[in-house]
């Protein structure tokens, strides 16, 4: 396949081809192609299909502002939707498939809506589709959701990887172009941290696009010895494929490096993209500016496209859609085009002018003060129609029109912050108003045009900036360049123009807009959201002037009057893998191990998420099929002989000083000052709010020494909240906390020989006897011959029980210790689930029924929160609504009949009561099979349920259509009178 | 003008002359018996059903910019009434109630599709909570499913079921639950009231309250003073702001910033909500093909609508963690909006210490799917000076009393609920 | 944001936590008369300011300390970073 639209010039590598296909046909390109200007060159106008109406497209532009040319690139898991053409760098292997077509580009069946689009006028759908009632899901919506969209995912999972880095610099500059390569120029000579970024792979912005020359240099020329000696600058960092996708408080600019896109598969080892943080003392814009259309009837067709971008494409590219063209322009800078294409040879057969006065400037016929008003060509431009000055009209054939309506400053980045952008009359455009601290903006981001005016101001920009931060920049030599003026007179659409495209790709249009006028969407938002203008994959980059110019010229009132709406990022979109990193999928959120971790997957145990901590939750043996079997085992076995647990999850703080029992007394409920060195008391804290907000157990190691532990799910929360009480309530307290967390490995040794096991490896100098370490001692002790360990006498599963810590680097030999130990007693080791199924039997309250709204009161231990002292919470615990007297109370639930099994979450409803929500008496929090009992056990929070033990009640589970019947007794299943742990 | 299909048709072939503008641009006048300052969707609808269901004439909507412009232009538009509480569930279920026959009752199509919810649980504490949750919904006569992992699966296959750093275990569904086109709310809700003799006054800024003897007078605007009879004040997100004005300069709410997001346009790819359990991260698919989706509140006390980059990464991990077939699809847009966020991340409808001044905020980031539940209750408030049965639990002394509706058990921290 | 933490120099504020209004120092006195409408105000009622906050920041992921940053709601602005346990005491607070 030749390139028959393939021009002299450009910045591509000839001697290298490339092949890839669009829509399956094979074309053949250069390095430094991209796929839109490969395109062109094989004579390829027709790219996509419009949103709503399926017009067909082709290139509006040459850059990131491209609305029409979207394509699904790659194929398989690394299938992306909705990529522009003229920002995927070609590689060999390329493939393309066009979208949001059927069966084909050129034929597409939902084309027909064009011929419909009266009726599909902007926002006909609010006032239809409303009767039958019911049609609008069944019918109507679905209809238009398969319509609807662009591209489609893969819906398979990316292969490649995504990485997140962050930069710090004094100046970071935003945009490569003159401006930007001055100002890095200045400030990297300067001896400044210097960050240089820009969307484009080949740095140089609009000098890669023009035939000026810089000095004797062309402009490409310039651009790339710059660049040269930026590289060399070891202060400098150039960063190409580079979008500044955001500008965040406090200098913080999000980045997005396509590392990889421009090769077919990442290479081994480096990601696909990466988001970058850059944290900056100063920031210069010099984004450049993007160029706006002209509307006129069927503007939206293939080969019309920006003048600017027509001249970028045989330029930089040498491509063109097409070997004869026109100009339709109200500025001079449109006249540029047309003398660069002559130059290439390309013929042009008019520059159309909307102004009387134009001049003329390039070697062809010039139609000054005459529109185009309507052109011919569905699939492809073949003819313009020229309404002439005079009034009369005239055919042209042209294959391609260049239109050029202006340019308007890329101020994006500056409204990032809720900045908003001012009238410049002058320009007819919108210019940066208030900056983001930091920022400044420099050439023609900033409204200065020209070439000389662009290196002036970025050289300045950049000696301004590095002023602030005391460095004493000169601004560098910069050659003499073109200092064109603006002339340009504002002209947004044709008069009498319907059907004239204001944004390509939602087929918004000036019909359109004015409708939206007609029916009182007058500010920009409601015009933006009734139309959906502006609100397509570009954001408006090349339509948001226009419909904002017709409305202003329909309510009478000047652009800056109708206003602009608000620039949000990214600047172009960037992929969720992008911002989502490394943490994606099992790499979500870190992993963390318990002590016991290896062993226990030696056991073959099965492991539970709690929090980011996996834990064994049972460890089945052989034989055991079903998980109640492993865990009714384990549950046994510990009440019947001993069990052991890692409990290292549970939060640990350390609280040391001489006001360390004060200062306990003041975050728990509960009096803490009169425990004895060598107890350990149960704890329960509350939020200042009154509700219960963790409990656990604090152990008296010294006068000045506590160890208090928090549950697992809590650790955190209740560490942060000690160190609020600490350093903002009570600074002078003496006392001082640390998490210890990970640094002790605990172990939890339960069941009626845990005493003879342990003895078998506590060194025999500590006795452990009851009347030695009676149940709630604690003490520091040693094992194995010398390893340092506490001790606490503490029971959570009801049983005779202890926890045993030690320096966590020797938990793994602790566990293997203690296992091989209990052979003798047939120890077992069991995970949470019998932990639970213990705690259950036990009436412990856990995270069920800590579920930050129920109170000391609900919880049954109300008298445990002492009126004698200050402490979080007691006073907000009195309020009205949290002591009334049939306040919900937490107590136990058993099957009426012992065969059948309730699940948490039912709710309590009185026998005879419909079950409804007038009638709920309160809910299930908590429920087990006790294999000790031999039925189905549970916890809950009842109305006043202190008082109803004996009562009969329905636990109903509407969701699964079940209700059980339950009788309300103690919590406390087993051993309630507490002798066994005692034991 | 009724809006219809026929009507629309008939517009087509005449060249779209004959549509009227939605709502008319009135001059204020100089008193109402009732104004409304805030032209959002609560204010709307509050005027829509004060002058619908309650009979009420002489009202006026005040914005200070353009109607819609606050949080009913700027969500991730779910409704649902999934609720676990008593105070909530049938207030939330009301308003479902009401979104199902919006439409046709305000005769303008916000594409309210009912979809369903899928909230995801990722342990067995979770199970249990939704389980809870679901039975509460069943008690209230509400809908609600609880699937299992194989259910779950059956329902949205692309999930990651296989390399999930926290496993998919079930889910809460809510059939019933789905989304609506936001914007439309507002539109509908103002021409409805529009077309009821509502003045509805765009860049009408409230800059003072007129107060005497205890009673409020009227309103001072940036178009002059309005006399009123009764004031109510649905201002979410800028609560604190324009209550200051009246003199009450603490309220039980803290503004934060909450950024949403959306996609470039997909084919369709997510049928209903889905909400992620072991992270922030809830998503659903506009008609127009773009995902929009949502995390947690960037967390601080802000004004400022805009949000940063923490927030953004965060939530997109949550949605790759879940969901890593979206990982491709490009974010397009995002933006925040300011949140009242109250002290149990409930709202508040009530009224105030000043005579005739009338409060509805506390939204927290539900306030959408509470619109027409809100309007309705409000206006009843103002036409009746007695709560609705469904919002009587959304008082200011809960919090004094002791009678918080914390679903999710925060305590009195906002940026928490 | 970054936070210029008294003893550690500009931080990301993504390693802190945030709590809210440092008004919340000033915690009641418990034998106060009206020691529940007290608690009660502070606890729950926010003057919520739409410019310069007064808040409290703890610094998690980092050494522990919990902070009062001057902000500006309007503009994210931070014009004062100081230790909480400073203001507490300049407040009046002891043991």
């Amino acid at each position: 396949m030749s390139q028959i639209n393939r021009i002299s010039g450009g910045q591509i590598d000839r001697a290298k081809s490339l092949n890839f296909t669009f829509d399956g046909k094979s074309y053949q390109g250069h390095p430094g192609d991209t796929l839109a200007s490969a395109l062109l060159a094989n004579g390829v106008r027709l790219m996509g299909r419009s949103f709503k109406y399926h017009r067909p497209r082709g290139l509006l532009s040459s850059g990131s502002e491209e609305p029409n040319a979207l394509v699904e690139l790659r194929t398989g898991a690394r299938q992306e939707p909705n990529t522009r053409a003229t920002v995927a760098e070609l590689f060999d292997g390329l493939e393309a498939k066009s979208q949001n077509r059927w069966p084909s580009l050129a034929f597409d069946a939902m084309g027909v809506n064009d011929k419909l689009s009266p009726f599909l006028a902007a926002g006909f759908y609010y006032k239809t589709f409303m009767w039958p009632k019911a049609f609008w899901e069944k019918l109507y919506e679905p209809i238009i959701r398969r319509a609807a969209g662009l591209g489609s995912l893969s819906m398979e999972v990316d292969p490649d990887t995504y990485d997140k880095g962050f930069l710090h610099c004094d100046l970071l500059i935003i945009g490569a172009g003159p401006a930007g390569l001055a100002a890095a120029l200045t400030a990297g000579r300067a001896g400044a941290d210097v960050i240089l970024a820009d969307e484009d792979f080949a740095l140089g912005g609009r000098l890669n696009a023009e035939t000026f020359t810089l000095g004797d240099a062309s402009g490409a020329d310039w651009a790339s010895a710059t660049v040269a000696e930026l590289a060399n600058l070891p202060n400098v960092r150039l960063m190409p494929r580079t979008t500044i996708l955001g500008a965040f408080d406090h200098g913080i600019y999000g980045a997005l490096e396509r590392v990889s896109d421009h090769v077919a598969v990442p290479a081994s080892g480096k990601p696909r993209q990466t988001l970058w943080r850059i944290y900056t003392k100063r920031s210069l814009l010099c984004a450049g500016a993007t160029e706006r259309p002209i509307a006129f009837d069927n503007n939206d067709r293939p080969g019309i496209m920006l003048a600017g971008s027509l001249r970028a494409f045989a330029n930089r590219w040498a491509a063109v859609p097409d070997r004869q063209v026109a100009i339709f322009t109200n500025n001079d800078d449109g006249h540029r085009t047309a003398t660069d294409l002559l130059a290439k040879g390309v013929r042009v057969a008019a520059v159309i002018d909307t102004r009387a006065d134009a001049p003329r400037m390039a070697d062809c016929e010039l139609l000054a003060g005459a529109e185009v008003i309507d052109c011919k060509g569905r699939l492809g431009l073949t003819s313009i129609t020229v309404r002439l000055a005079g009034g009369q009209t005239r055919q042209i054939a042209c294959g391609a029109l260049g239109v050029s309506g202006g340019w308007n400053p890329n101020v994006h980045l500056t409204c990032h912050q809720r900045g908003i952008p001012v009238w410049n009359e002058a320009l007819a455009a919108f210019v940066p108003g208030t900056n983001p601290v930091g920022m400044s903006v420099a050439g023609a981001a900033n409204g200065t045009f020209s070439t000389a005016a662009a290196l002036a101001t970025g050289a300045e920009g950049a000696v301004r900036s590095l002023a602030d931060l005391g460095f004493k920049a000169k601004a560098a030599d910069l050659p003499p360049a073109e200092d064109a003026p603006v002339n340009l007179s504002p002209f947004w659409y044709v008069k009498g123009a319907s059907r004239a495209w204001i944004d390509q790709q939602n087929d918004v249009t000036v019909k359109d807009v004015k409708l939206a006028h007609q029916e009182g969407y007058r500010s920009v938002e409601h015009l933006k959201r009734y139309t959906t203008l502006g609100m397509a994959t570009d954001q408006g980059k090349t339509a948001n002037m226009g419909g904002l110019a017709i409305m202003a010229e329909m309510t009478g009132k000047s652009i800056p009057e109708t206003g602009t709406t608000i620039f949000r990022p990214p600047y172009t979109p960037v992929p969720i893998a992008a911002f989502a990193g490394r943490s994606a999928g099992a790499d979500f959120r870190p992993v963390r191990l318990t002590p016991s971790h290896v062993w226990a997957a030696e056991q073959g145990a099965v492991f539970v998420e709690v929090g980011m901590w996996k834990r064994a939750q049972w460890f089945p043996k052989p034989g055991e099929t079903h998980w109640r079997q492993s865990v009714d085992r384990e549950v046994l076995a510990t009440r019947q002989s001993v069990g052991i647990c890692d409990v290292t999850t549970l939060g640990k703080i350390d609280v040391q000083g001489t006001d360390a029992a004060e200062f306990l007394n003041r975050i728990y409920a509960n009096a803490f000052g009169k425990l004895a060195v060598g107890k350990v008391r149960y704890g329960l804290m509350l939020r200042e709010d009154g509700m219960v907000m963790d409990d656990g157990t604090t152990a008296r190691l010294a006068e000045d020494h506590f160890v208090t532990t928090t549950t697992t799910a809590n650790a955190v929360s209740v560490y942060r909240h000690m160190e609020f009480c600490r350093q903002c309530l009570w600074p002078d307290l003496d006392v001082q906390i640390i998490s210890t967390t990970e640094a002790w490995a605990q172990l939890s040794v339960a069941g009626p020989n845990a005493r003879k096991l342990l003895q078998k490896i506590v060194d025999a100098e500590h006795d452990i006897s009851n009347e030695a370490f009676p149940y709630m001692a604690c003490g520091e002790i040693t094992v194995c011959g010398g390893l340092r360990a506490r001790l606490f006498r503490i029971s959570f599963s009801g049983e005779l029980a202890y926890e045993i810590a030690v320096p966590t680097r020797y938990g793994d030999g602790l566990i293997r210790a203690m296992v091989e130990a209990g052979r003798e007693f047939d120890a077992v080791v069991y995970g949470t689930e019998a932990l639970g199924v213990m705690r259950i039997e036990k009436g412990h309250a856990a995270g069920n029924e800590l579920n930050g709204t129920t109170t000391a009161l609900n919880l049954g231990m109300g008298g445990m929160v002492s009126k004698k002292k200050d402490s979080i919470g007691s006073t907000l615990s009195e309020r009205e609504g949290l002591t009334r007297d049939d306040a919900l109370n937490l107590v136990g639930f058993r099957p009426v009949d012992r065969s059948r099994a309730f699940v948490a979450g039912s709710h309590f409803i009185n026998k005879g009561d419909a079950a409804n929500a007038a009638n709920d008496q309160g809910y299930m929090t908590s429920v087990a099979y006790s294999p000790n009992l031999g039925h189905t056990v549970g916890l809950g929070f009842l109305k006043n349920g202190a008082n109803r033990k004996g009562e009969i009640l329905r636990a109903v589970n509407p969701v699964a259509n079940e209700e059980v019947e339950v009788e309300v007794v103690s919590a406390h299943f087993v051993d309630p009178e507490g002798e066994r742990l005692r034991a | 003008m009724h809006y219809s299909g026929f009507k629309v048709i008939k517009e087509a072939l005449t060249g779209h002359k004959g549509w009227k503008p939605a709502w008319r641009d009135p001059e204020p006048q100089d008193r109402y018996d009732i104004v409304i300052i805030g032209g959002g969707g609560h204010g709307l609808a509050t005027a829509y059903y004060l002058a619908k269901e309650f009979g009420k004439a002489r009202i006026a909507v005040l914005e200070k910019g353009w109607i819609g412009g606050g949080n009913v232009g700027r969500n991730t538009t779910i409704i649902r009434s999934n609720y676990l509480l008593d105070g909530n569930e049938p207030f939330y279920e009301f308003s479902m109630k009401l979104w199902e026959g919006l439409e046709q009752d305000f005769n303008f199509n916000a594409m309210v599709s009912q979809r369903g919810v899928l909230n995801l649980c990722h342990t067995d504490a979770q199970r249990d909570a939704y389980r809870r949750r679901a039975n509460a919904m069943r008690l209230n006569g509400v809908d609600s499913e609880l699937l299992d992992a194989e259910g779950v699966r059956k329902m949205v296959p692309f999930l990651n079921f296989d390399s999930a750093r926290f496993p998919i275990k079930g889910g809460l569904l809510q059939p019933r639950g789905g989304t609506v086109r936001h914007d439309a709310v507002a539109w509908g809700y103002a021409r409805g009231a529009d077309m009821r003799g509502v003045d509805i006054i765009q860049n009408c800024e409230v800059t003072g309250f007129r107060i005497e003897n205890g009673k409020v007078t009227g309103v001072e605007t940036s178009r002059g003073f309005i006399g009123a009879g009764k004031v109510g004040c649905a201002v979410a997100g800028s609560s604190g702001r324009v209550m200051a004005m009246a003199g009450i300069n603490r309220l039980p709410i803290e503004s934060h910033v909450l950024q949403a997001f959306v996609t470039e346009g997909l084919k369709p790819v997510i049928p209903g909500v889905i909400t992620y359990g072991a992270g922030h991260f809830y998503v659903s698919q506009s008609d127009k093909g773009g995902l929009v989706f949502g995390g947690d509140i960037d967390g601080y006390n802000s004004y400022a609508q805009r949000g940063n980059l923490p927030v953004v990464e965060d939530v997109c991990e949550g949605g790759m963690s879940l969901m890593p077939m979206i990982g491709r699809a490009r974010l397009l847009r995002m933006w925040g909006g300011i949140m009242d966020m109250s002290m149990d991340g409930s709202p508040i409808i009530d009224r105030t210490d000043t005579d005739g001044l009338y409060f509805n905020g506390g939204w927290c980031y539900g306030g959408f799917k509470a619109t027409p539940a809100s309007g309705w209750c409000f206006a009843h408030l103002l036409a009746t000076d007695t709560p609705h049965d469904t919002a009587k639990a959304y008082r200011f002394d809960r919090f004094r009393k002791g009678l918080m509706i914390d679903e999710k058990g925060m305590g009195a921290q906002p940026n928490l609920h | 944001m970054i936070i210029n933490h008294p003893l550690l120099g500009p931080r990301d504020s993504q390693e802190f936590t945030y709590l809210g209004d440092a008004s919340l120092i000033d915690r009641p006195d418990w034998q106060a008369e009206d020691a529940v409408d007290r608690f009660y105000d502070y606890l729950y009622e926010r003057e919520n300011p739409a410019g310069e906050h007064r808040e409290l920041w703890f610094h998690e992921q980092g050494d522990r300390s919990w902070l009062v940053v001057t902000r500006n709601t309007l503009t994210h602005e931070i014009t004062n970073v100081e230790l909480a346990r400073d203001v507490a005491r300049a407040r009046g607070r002891g043991k």
